[in-house]
């Protein structure tokens, strides 16, 4: 039950990162590679802050700032220099490799008895559930797993609200038909930025919280997080659909809590963890094959 | 008031030769005139059209608009004076959105989005009105993806995107061209109505010569970067599209005639 609640909180901080990457590739048409650095990144200074011991949010909301600080710089790299997306993000992604390595000092750093985000949450929502009558040892992972599912809706609730305002609206609109938004007096360059900071802050987040969740931070620890955000994105618009806004991003969350289900079942029955990623990226081909090759034979 | 003053644009591509793609036309819309262009295939007449909204830039020459020289104005920054409709639906509108959150864009042109609610309760109701107006019962799909509607209902919103604030001048770039007969002549109907009930200022490129012949107050006909003919009022009401036409067919016969002399200068001089 633990390792099952565990999964979901897992899947559930991660659905962070299929919100960034829906921002990013599904609203702008961004290929974002930033994310596998901001995630890094939001782990590496939530860490560093934490060590150094500042309030476990402090820490986590610098994180998510030094995530939306690369997104900027990869949407400035594309919007005004002119270099694709594709090559934008690598370029930021490679960067951040070093800059996370000299943040942190070395490849690898525990948290040791730093206060997480998830302790403070135990501590508070342990006790409670304890007194609903949960059995102790499984207390304090259920409070985990209702504080990663109130992050995950509190974000999907604020990205709903905010592209449902204005601003929102024409980011919407410059991601679908860049055309359109500039001839309607929008600076689609600009709007890409404030995108891609949104999306990387989320990213960001994530990487704080897991390095939380895991008691350490590791340079590595973001290596294929751009594919595990599409293939939460796909799987949730597979199971789920996604016409409107509010059921696409309550599409890409599900779809990140139930790929982690499906990675931990897939361990479970024997496959090698080192398979994992390569794993991951064959769902996403498939995903992104499927339809095509759908539809072909439907027309033939 | 549009004026376009000596505007040059020169295309060199890389080993190719130099294209004057337009060669210092010059031309004054008065606010309030309707202009219909004109022009063969690589007339210019497309360069002109992005020349003036900023997609290409002049080589030299000025774009003046509403007293602002708009030459070195970014394409964004011009649309706080231009709307636009350009000849493929879909890349007017944003398809994922709604009517209403298209148009909600389109409310904002001009001015800082801010965070406000999009589609408010007002802009609803004053969206129905107008869109009611042009299609009748188009109205009750406000909340739609505007993906699911036809090609020139999609034109029509943009049409009426494009004007929800009063432009100093409506671009409209062969706007009817990618549409079925009867939903082009819907969306021929319901430009001439809004730039006559708005007294807007108008340029309309278009290579129908129907059009050309029945639309607009005056009408422009570019070849080869230039202007070859302009005429309005009694002029313009009077031509026909055969007479277009025949202009049409001389020009291309000049232009064989031209083609054939460079040949022989060519062969004769090597």
């Amino acid at each position: 039950m633990i390792t099952l609640l565990s999964t979901w909180t897992f899947g559930l901080t991660l659905a962070l990162v299929a919100l960034g990457v829906f921002v990013s590739y599904r609203l702008f048409s961004f290929p974002d590679i930033t994310t596998d650095g901001s995630f890094t990144l939001g782990g590496v200074v939530a860490a560093g802050l934490l060590v150094a011991g500042w309030d476990p949010a402090l820490a986590t909301l610098a994180g998510m700032a030094a995530g939306a600080t690369a997104g900027v710089a990869t949407a400035l790299i594309n919007a005004f220099l002119g270099v694709e997306p594709l090559l934008a993000g690598i370029l930021v992604s490679t960067s951040l490799a070093s800059v996370n390595l000299v943040a942190l000092g070395r490849s690898n750093v525990p948290l040791g008895r730093s206060t997480t985000l998830f302790d403070v949450v135990e501590r508070r929502l342990g006790p409670l559930l304890e007194r609903c009558g949960v059995d102790a040892t499984l207390a304090g992972e259920l409070a985990r797993t209702a504080f990663a599912l109130g992050v995950v809706i509190v974000a999907a609730t604020v990205l709903y609200l905010f592209f449902r305002t204005r601003l929102g609206t024409a980011m919407r609109a410059g991601g679908d038909t860049p055309t359109m938004a500039r001839a309607l007096g929008r600076d689609t360059g600009l709007l890409t930025v404030g995108g891609l900071a949104i999306a990387n802050s989320l990213t960001a987040a994530a990487g704080g919280l897991v390095a939380q969740y895991q008691g350490f931070a590791d340079v590595q620890m973001g290596i294929g997080m751009v594919v595990w955000g599409m293939a939460s994105v796909f799987l949730g618009r597979a199971l789920v659909g996604g016409a409107g806004l509010g059921t696409a991003l309550a599409a890409a969350a599900a779809g990140s809590v139930t790929f982690r289900l499906l990675v931990a079942s897939a361990l479970r029955a024997g496959l090698d963890p080192d398979w994992l990623k390569a794993a991951t990226a064959a769902v996403v081909l498939a995903a992104l094959v499927a339809p095509r090759l759908l539809g072909s034979r439907s027309k033939a | 008031m549009l004026d376009l003053d000596r505007a040059t644009v020169i295309f060199q591509s890389p080993g190719g030769p130099a294209v004057r793609a337009l060669d210092g036309v010059s031309l004054q819309v008065p606010a309030g005139q309707f202009v219909v262009v004109i022009g063969t295939n690589g007339s210019g007449k497309s360069t002109l059209q992005g020349a003036i909204a900023g997609t290409v830039r002049l080589s030299s020459g000025r774009v003046l608009l509403a007293g602002h020289d708009i030459s070195t104005w970014s394409q964004h920054a011009r649309a706080r004076l231009i709307g636009r409709v350009f000849q493929d639906p879909r890349a007017g509108t944003a398809a994922s959105l709604s009517v209403l959150e298209n148009i909600a864009v389109a409310a904002c042109r001009g001015r800082l989005p801010g965070l406000g609610w999009a589609t408010d309760r007002r802009l609803r109701d004053e969206a129905a009105a107008r869109i009611g107006r042009i299609v009748p019962g188009l109205e009750e799909r406000l909340d739609q993806p505007i993906g699911s509607m036809s090609g020139g209902q999609r034109q029509i919103v943009t049409l009426l995107m494009a004007t929800w604030h009063r432009p100093e001048l409506l671009l409209l770039d062969e706007h009817t061209a990618a549409l079925d007969p009867a939903a082009a002549d819907r969306v021929v109907r319901a430009t001439a109505d809004l730039i006559r009930a708005g007294k807007l200022t108008a340029l309309m490129v278009t290579h129908s010569l129907a059009q050309a012949a029945s639309l607009g107050d005056r009408l422009v006909l570019v070849h080869r970067g230039r202007i070859e003919l302009d005429v309005e009022g009694p002029a313009k009401r009077r031509l026909t599209p055969e007479d277009l036409a025949d202009r049409f067919d001389a020009l291309r016969r000049a232009d064989q005639l031209d083609d054939a002399a460079a040949r022989t200068l060519a062969d004769l001089y090597g």
